[in-house]
């Protein structure tokens, strides 16, 4: 009986762990493996034992830390994607509310209208952003009418890190937006009745109990705009300038075009590292800070 | 002057009228019961003083102010909430405080003002507590400290104790009481359940249909109904309806079909044609027919009849008599005789008897008013 138990638990689990190993455990441990090795005179790698010894390094790593211009990029991509979730969080706040407060035959409606655009190639939605915001659209020439009626040159939006930032909160926004709306229907209507009896102005009744209570989802929905917003390299190909290059760029140039296997390992490595150390630094900041207890346990509660 | 004036309040939703034309005046101190059936309008009522929703006429006036222009937040009025409603994210004494920080109470005086309410509530050391890592009982009790933490005017309950057991009920039943005694805050408590409003109140309104059948201390509402419905609602009652017969000398003889005539005391000036007597089952004494009929002391009223059903329910046994002609008559008998469980068995003839005063004349209409 037992046996056919385990059996069955090796049967559902067996098939999403095999592709987990073969597509992503061991991609990552050959990419850790690369990241030591040597490149190859021309692009990816020098041969792993050469003259009988095993060719290992940390040439590239010392690389990343001896040339600034690298963790520059890194620096700005990290303040590009923390702008991208400040702005998104911004955003879909209120949406996520007025949704979750509609009435129920229009939230589903609500809802297909927020992952509507996932309907459409992401491509194709970037190179929308480039007509939208083209020298030629009705945005610019408005802008800079504007800008020229004050005496200001005129700006251009296309290829500049307003390009980027724009549409990076575009594309980020829905995984905003559902996991707040996932978070702030579940609330407890009574909750804010007892705390308008108990003497909380709206303001009051939003700072102290919806917000707090909502925390899972500002920190489930942060997560899932960062970690994507911080390794993201289409957009700033297609929208950016020559100066909005993040570290995907780099990384994405180091495998296909410089050919340096070793280095973009390396890149790829510490941007894992540098999103899951502060990923978990905010969690443990909102935890320590708030004195919340854990999302599981006000569900009990 | 009353503390809080009900007035002339209605309140519709589209076609239904879930508040009609209601007055109430609740005094400084009461321990006032809002008393009904789902429905009646007795929550819609502690709402609209509570401030959530607005009458569609009439005024609620609190010490002498109209509250129609203030939001509940600016109402010196705090409701206890049938689902206790304790923000999940706050410790216990997080959620006392709650209150006296949205009243901008000193920082420094805060935690003093939480323990005093923490002992008034017997929640002395449960301050660190997360709400999800109480009992049913101590999360009430936190919602009443919390309610009461600032003082009040008037402190609303909303079938506070629905919820709990029934062991627990009876004993927060009487913290209550004792509770509402030592804070000297006018209770309005709302309930559907007719022993806990008779156990806790100094006054109870009874409502039915958005109305107001009757408003009266627990033990008047109980032996003098003013309305079919309250003698209904309150207690277990045989309804005696009937043509009047006669009416003189404050005795009123009312023509039962199934039973024949019966006597009642009531003077009335006028007597309506018709009318019913409510009559509680203890008040009926149940004798065994051959014992019966050569006591010389029997009441005015007396009937024979046979047991048909009874419900034993320990200190007392419900006997269901039945008339020859097919009357069912509610009695209720203490299980007090010595070394025996019960009186009589179903089958067994016995004679139903009671005095004039016994029962409750209710003239009609129906639907009469009054209070005290």
């Amino acid at each position: 009986m037992q046996a056919r138990a385990r059996l069955g638990r090796w049967l559902v689990s067996g098939p999403p762990v095999l592709y987990l190993l073969v597509f992503f455990a061991a991609p990552a441990l050959i990419m850790v493996l690369a990241s030591f090795r040597t490149p190859g005179d021309f692009g990816g790698l020098a041969p792993l034992v050469e003259d009988g010894r095993l060719d290992l390094n940390l040439d590239s790593y010392a690389r990343f830390f001896t040339e600034s211009v690298y963790a520059q990029i890194f620096v700005k991509s990290v303040w590009y994607a923390l702008l991208t979730t400040l702005f998104c969080l911004l955003l879909a706040y209120p949406l996520a509310a007025l949704i979750a407060r509609s009435a129920k035959k229009h939230r589903d409606l609500l809802l297909l209208l927020v992952i509507l655009p996932f309907w459409s190639n992401f491509l194709i939605r970037i190179y929308a952003w480039m007509i939208i915001l083209g020298p030629n659209a009705a945005l610019a020439k408005t802008v800079n009418g504007a800008l020229g009626w004050l005496g200001h040159e005129p700006v251009p939006l296309l290829f500049s890190s307003f390009a980027v930032l724009v549409c990076l909160v575009y594309v980020h926004l829905p995984f905003m937006v559902l996991p707040l709306y996932a978070n702030l229907e579940k609330h407890d209507r009574a909750l804010l009745d007892a705390a308008q009896d108990l003497g909380a102005g709206a303001w009051q009744r939003f700072w102290r109990i919806t917000f707090p209570l909502s925390l899972p989802g500002v920190y489930a929905g942060a997560a899932l705009v960062f970690i994507p917003a911080l390794g993201i390299f289409a957009i700033p190909d297609i929208l950016g300038g020559p100066e909005d290059s993040l570290i995907g760029n780099v990384i994405k140039q180091q495998f296909l075009e410089t050919r340096d296997w070793p280095f973009g390992s390396v890149l790829s490595i510490v941007l894992t590292v540098a999103a899951l150390v502060l990923a978990g630094t905010a969690a443990w900041i909102g935890r320590g800070s708030l004195g919340t207890p854990s999302s599981a346990e006000v569900a009990r509660a | 002057m009353a503390l809080l004036e009900i007035q002339n309040v209605t309140r519709r939703f589209g076609e239904f009228t879930a508040v009609d034309g209601v007055s109430i005046d609740i005094q400084a101190g009461e321990f006032f019961t809002l008393l009904g059936p789902s429905g009646c309008g007795k929550t819609t009522l502690l709402r609209m003083i509570a401030g959530f929703d607005l009458p569609d006429g009439g005024r609620i006036v609190l010490n002498g102010m109209d509250l129609a222009e203030r939001p509940p937040e600016e109402r010196p009025v705090r409701t206890v909430f049938q689902s206790y409603a304790l923000f999940p994210h706050m410790t216990v004494e997080g959620n006392i405080a709650f209150p006296l920080q949205m009243a901008k109470t000193p920082g420094t005086a805060i935690p003093g003002k939480v323990q005093e309410a923490l002992e008034d509530v017997r929640l002395t050391g449960f301050g660190k507590r997360y709400p999800h890592e109480l009992s049913g009982g101590q999360k009430q009790r936190v919602a009443i400290g919390r309610a009461l933490v600032t003082h009040p005017t008037v402190l609303l309950l909303d079938e506070p104790l629905a919820a709990l057991d029934a062991k627990l009920r009876e004993e927060m039943q009487i913290e209550l009481i004792n509770l509402q005694k030592e804070v000297g805050i006018t209770f309005v408590y709302v309930t559907h359940d007719q022993t806990e409003a008779l156990a806790l109140s100094h006054r109870i309104a009874v409502m039915n249909k958005g109305r107001v059948e009757q408003i009266d201390e627990p033990s008047r509402l109980y032996s003098f109904p003013a309305s079919r419905f309250v003698a209904d609602f309150i207690g277990t009652c045989n309804l005696l309806e009937g043509a009047i017969a006669s009416s003189s000398d404050g005795i009123v003889a009312v023509e039962v079909a199934g039973l024949g005539t019966v006597r009642v005391a009531a003077a009335l000036p006028a007597a309506p044609p018709a009318g019913t007597i409510a009559l509680r089952p203890e008040k009926i004494r149940v004798q065994a027919a051959a014992a019966a009929s050569a006591a010389a002391d029997r009441p005015d009223n007396h009937f024979l009849g046979t047991v048909t059903e009874y419900l034993y329910l320990g200190d007392v046994t419900v006997y269901i008599v039945t008339t020859p002609a097919g009357r069912k008559l509610e009695t209720l008998l203490a299980n007090s005789g010595a070394g025996r469980t019960k009186f009589f068995e179903v089958g067994d003839a016995v004679e139903v008897s009671w005095p004039v005063d016994a029962g409750h004349f209710i003239g009609q209409p129906d639907r009469s008013v009054s209070s005290t």
